[in-house]
């Protein structure tokens, strides 16, 4: 490098581990068996606890009489839901839940009373001795009834099972939409689906009476944050909880919330002074849920002639089930992201979630997305056809670029989403196929984005959001401390990689400790696609802050000013001759041998802009991702049966620090959006009884569902971020059932509004635009015929 | 009733008191420590438990211990030899088809299944021959990208990986 271009390497953006597909740090581990998840663990003296599972969905307690199951040999203690009445929630928002019902039930499978036994066997024959009365209740399991029935309430103080009302109006909606020159209005529902992670959520608590300390190991994405709720709960110090999180067998915003689970073994290995395992059974998974809301939706969408968007119409309905969870949060977020990716300045947004006896959402990937991407995205599509231009050009026309500024106090810092619409276009041939392919093949197009570590603070305190802590010296390498959660998306392999960049070390000589209360430093854990962003940075930091003291020994030594120092292949030389330099853990040693270990620590909070409206907490984001997505569909004429063919997409995740691991989380994302489209919900009957809690009734995608994949990661650098990059793991999941729903009308010219696209739907609205007899049939079960207004 | 039953594990002999309704799944994972076979279901749906059963594979976690008696099983744990990975497995791992991993196992014992019947299997093949096995992180496009790798012979002489930049 001569002295005029003598910037560093990340000036030039041109990294040595960062942009690599290295393969997971903890791969070897996962193919060989010895990766370690929780219901794997076995601790001395482990007992194991069983749930007895209500068997109704709404009624009123009137005897757990455990006696019987007291006395059986190998049982140690039962548990009944009034001992521990405590309510706790997500961030004790409303809190709602106890550990064990108390006085009522409200969801089928909910707790009535816990066995600890020295065998699960023991503990599953005892729960057959448990005497349990329960007088029922008619079991509310529509939102439209739940929100119009006055006198049967699921909690005494929610008015018309009203959990929370959100409302929102930017610029003059009703003005805009009688000036627009087209008007699109559809109504929409988003079914309620289930995480599907294959581990289902398991719990060992263990108390150790001697210290009056409890260590709880659950495949958790929040750690910190479910320390706290375990404290309030059962009252216990925080500091007397440690929470470590083993390998996590998918999570996807499903393990975000504390199960019962976890308070139930917490309080049963307080009270018998033994480690308590519980491991859901998969109807137990289902049951226990959590995720995602189902959601009835209304939209109106304006636009001039020329397609420039200029109101946006919403109003949606939530079925929050039998408790709060995410709930206020959903409800808010479903609104911050109708503000994008298109710019739109005319915003009214009315939404409601309502209590049902049904299992509780909570968060899934893409949370609130999905539901905001299928009706926003579908409108588009008739947009296009009504204002005769192609959804990709309506799109381009529409699409938000960096510095874009919402209405809101939203703010877009970075935005390669053009080229994300450019390259699914291109690559598919979009424009010679939309319209113009033989009836039963179709192509649809749909787009989205989302956050990257919002603004919003589980913990209610000002601290940082991130925080890492690094040692680095000659006995162990590099090593740091940082309580973000590995799921599964890589966020272990990706820290280190950001670690090594850093110091200019290979991988092997850094160790990532995180998932452990006691050894990480607070974080907001795995949640909202903000580890790459949020806890990078807080990585990134700590790594200079260390490294800038181990330059401070280098410079001196090497008389080079230490702002011209570099590190590569683990050595430190200066940027202006490579002759002068030293090897970076001799560096390390010359710095131990006079002050010790080196230390550095760093962290990271998003900026915390300041509205004034209501909600105005939930959407800022210090970065987006963009996703573009094009699907192409072969549509049974006779069966109504959709096939996905082929799979277009494209990602702006700024800079992929892992581009294999980026793939992965949008095929991954894809698939988990494509079963929500065509196969996954769950079924309830009207006595709110679960049809499906098993993995042959409640389908997810195998290899046969999946379509041919095309997707492209977009040049792109967010220059706001430790190496450029920002989320990925959620956005490719928001626009999928649009895609599928504008492909399915290019196929066969009917307008599916509901998810899952079955068969029968599909072929009932195929044969409802041909028979009119047909029609008023087909209504009631989600389709509709486009209603398109000109004005 | 509980009874002795006489099992081969990964080559070596184990003797185990089961009761009759006792899983290879069960004994494996809860009498003999081996964690590495996964458990998704216990209903047979998810394929997280596959193992080799003379040489096919098996859902373990439907699968009686006492039917298991003079039978070759391998689980997981067995693949690996002295530090040196199977193909399958070190493909797994380079091509990321790898996530959460609790499919994985499973994942890799139905692949090495496929194989042993059908060493040459084309996409199809693939696709069909894996549809027992529920991922739900990858999309399974990884998964098939390491297996279509194995079938080409990229890992015929497969070594210990280094994991990471060196």
């Amino acid at each position: 490098m001569d002295q005029d271009s003598a910037y560093t390497r990340e000036q030039v953006r041109e990294f040595e581990i960062v942009g690599q597909s290295v393969p997971r740090v903890e791969g070897y581990d996962k193919v060989t068996g010895r990766a370690e998840y929780t219901d794997d663990i076995d601790l001395h003296g482990m007992t194991y606890a069983k749930v007895y599972c209500s068997p109704v969905a709404h009624g009123i307690i009137k005897k757990v009489d455990v006696s019987k199951a007291k006395e059986y040999p190998g049982v140690l203690d039962v548990i009944v839901g009034e001992e521990h009445p405590k309510k706790y929630s997500v961030n004790d928002l409303l809190p709602t839940e106890t550990p064990l019902a108390v006085d009522k039930v409200r969801y089928f499978g909910e707790g009535l009373a816990a066995v600890v036994a020295i065998s699960e066997q023991i503990a599953a024959e005892a729960l057959a001795l448990i005497d349990v009365e329960i007088e029922e209740l008619p079991a509310l399991v529509n939102a439209h009834d739940s929100e119009a029935s006055a006198d049967n309430l699921i909690h005494d103080f929610a008015k018309n099972n009203t959990n929370h009302t959100a409302e929102q109006h930017f610029g003059d909606v009703d003005d805009a939409l009688a000036k627009s020159d087209v008007v699109v209005e559809e109504t929409f529902y988003t079914s309620m689906v289930n995480g599907g992670f294959i581990e289902t959520q398991s719990v060992v608590a263990d108390y150790d009476p001697g210290k009056r300390k409890l260590t709880v190991y659950n495949c958790n994405q929040l750690a910190h944050t479910l320390q706290h709720t375990i404290a309030r709960t059962i009252d216990m110090p925080l500091d007397d909880i440690r929470v470590i999180i083993p390998n996590v067998g998918g999570g996807f915003g499903g393990k975000t919330e504390a199960t019962p689970s976890v308070l139930i073994a917490s309080i049963m290995s307080r009270k018998i002074g033994r480690p308590v395992k519980l491991t859901y059974d998969r109807d137990e998974s289902i049951y226990q849920n959590k995720g995602r809301h189902a959601c009835h939706l209304s939209l109106k969408l304006g636009f001039n002639k020329d397609g420039t968007i200029q109101a946006l119409d919403l109003s949606i309905l939530l079925d929050g089930g039998a408790h709060s969870g995410w709930g206020f949060v959903v409800l808010w977020f479903i609104a911050a992201l109708t503000h994008l990716p298109y710019k739109v300045r005319n915003i009214r947004y009315e939404g409601r979630r309502v209590y049902t006896n049904k299992p509780t959402p909570g968060a899934q990937r893409s949370f609130g997305g999905v539901q905001a991407r299928t009706a926003v995205e579908s409108c588009f599509d008739m947009a296009a056809v009504e204002l005769g231009i192609n959804p990709y050009e309506l799109r381009m026309i529409n699409a938000v670029e960096t510095g874009y500024k919402c209405p809101s106090v939203v703010e877009v810092r970075h935005s390669e989403f053009k080229k994300c619409l450019e390259s699914v276009a291109t690559r598919s041939d979009f424009a010679n196929k939309w319209g113009k392919l033989p009836r039963g093949k179709g192509i649809g197009f749909a787009a989205g984005h989302y956050s990257s570590g919002g603004a919003f603070l589980l913990y209610n305190s000002s601290r940082a959001h991130s925080t890492a802590n690094i040692r680095v010296d000659t006995e162990a390498g590099a090593t740091v401390f940082c309580g973000v959660t590995d799921i599964g998306q890589g966020s272990t392999t990706v820290m280190t990689q950001i670690a090594c960049e850093v110091f200019g070390i290979p991988m092997r000589k850094v160790n990532f400790i995180c998932q452990d209360t006691m050894l990480a430093p607070m974080d907001n854990g795995t949640m909202d696609s903000r580890a790459t962003y949020g806890a990078g940075h807080a990585v990134k930091n700590a790594a200079l802050d260390a490294r800038s003291k181990i330059f401070d020994v280098a410079a001196a030594h090497l008389g080079v000013r230490a702002e011209q120092l570099q590190c590569k292949d683990e050595l430190i030389s200066s940027i202006y001759d490579d002759n002068r330099f030293i090897n970076f853990w001799e560096a390390v040693r010359m710095y131990q041998e006079v002050q010790g270990t080196v230390f550095g620590t760093g962290d990271y909070t998003p900026p915390q802009p300041r509205g004034d409206y209501d909600g105005k907490i939930i959407g800022p984001s210090p970065a987006f991702g963009f996703t573009a997505q094009i699907a192409e569909v072969d549509v049974n004429l006779r069966t109504g049966q959709v096939k996905v063919l082929k799979y277009y997409e494209a990602t702006d995740c700024g800079k992929a620090v892992n581009p294999a691991s980026v793939e992965g989380q949008v095929e991954g994302g894809v698939v988990m959006g494509l079963g929500q489209a065509l196969i996954e919900e769950i079924v309830v009957d009207r006595n709110g009884r679960v049809l499906n809690p098993n993995l042959h009734d409640y389908k997810i995608p195998t290899t046969m569902d999946v379509p041919e994949f095309d997707s492209e990661i977009v040049d792109a650098y967010d220059p706001t971020s430790a190496y450029g990059g920002k989320e990925v793991g959620e956005a490719p999941t928001g626009p999928v059932c649009a895609a599928i729903m504008n492909a399915v009308y290019d196929a066969v010219g009917v307008r599916l509004t509901e998810v899952p696209i079955t068969p029968e739907k599909v072929f009932r609205a195929m044969r409802g635009q041909h028979s009119r007899g047909l029609e008023l049939e087909t209504t009631t079960i989600g389709f509709h015929n486009a209603k398109i207004r000109s004005v | 009733m509980k009874q002795v039953v006489h099992l081969n594990i990964n080559g070596s002999p184990y003797d185990v008191m089961v009761a009759p309704n006792a899983t290879i799944a069960d004994v494996v994972r809860r009498q003999l420590g081996m964690t590495g076979t996964k458990l998704g279901c216990e209903q047979g749906d998810c394929g997280a438990c596959t193992i080799l059963i003379d040489g096919k594979s098996h859902l373990s976690c439907i699968t009686l211990a006492v039917a298991s008696e003079g039978k070759e099983i391998v689980t997981i744990e067995g693949l690996e030899q002295n530090g040196k990975l199977d193909p399958i497995q070190q493909a797994i791992l380079e091509k990321q088809g790898v996530q959460c991993g609790i499919c994985t196992p499973g994942v890799i014992m139905s692949a090495k299944g496929l194989l042993n019947e059908n060493p040459k299997p084309n996409h199809e093949e693939i696709v069909v021959g894996m549809s027992g096995n529920l991922c739900r992180c990858t999309g399974y496009e990884k998964i098939f990208d390491a297996i279509e790798a194995v079938v080409e012979g990229e890992y015929d002489d497969a070594a210990t990986p280094q994991v990471g930049a060196e």
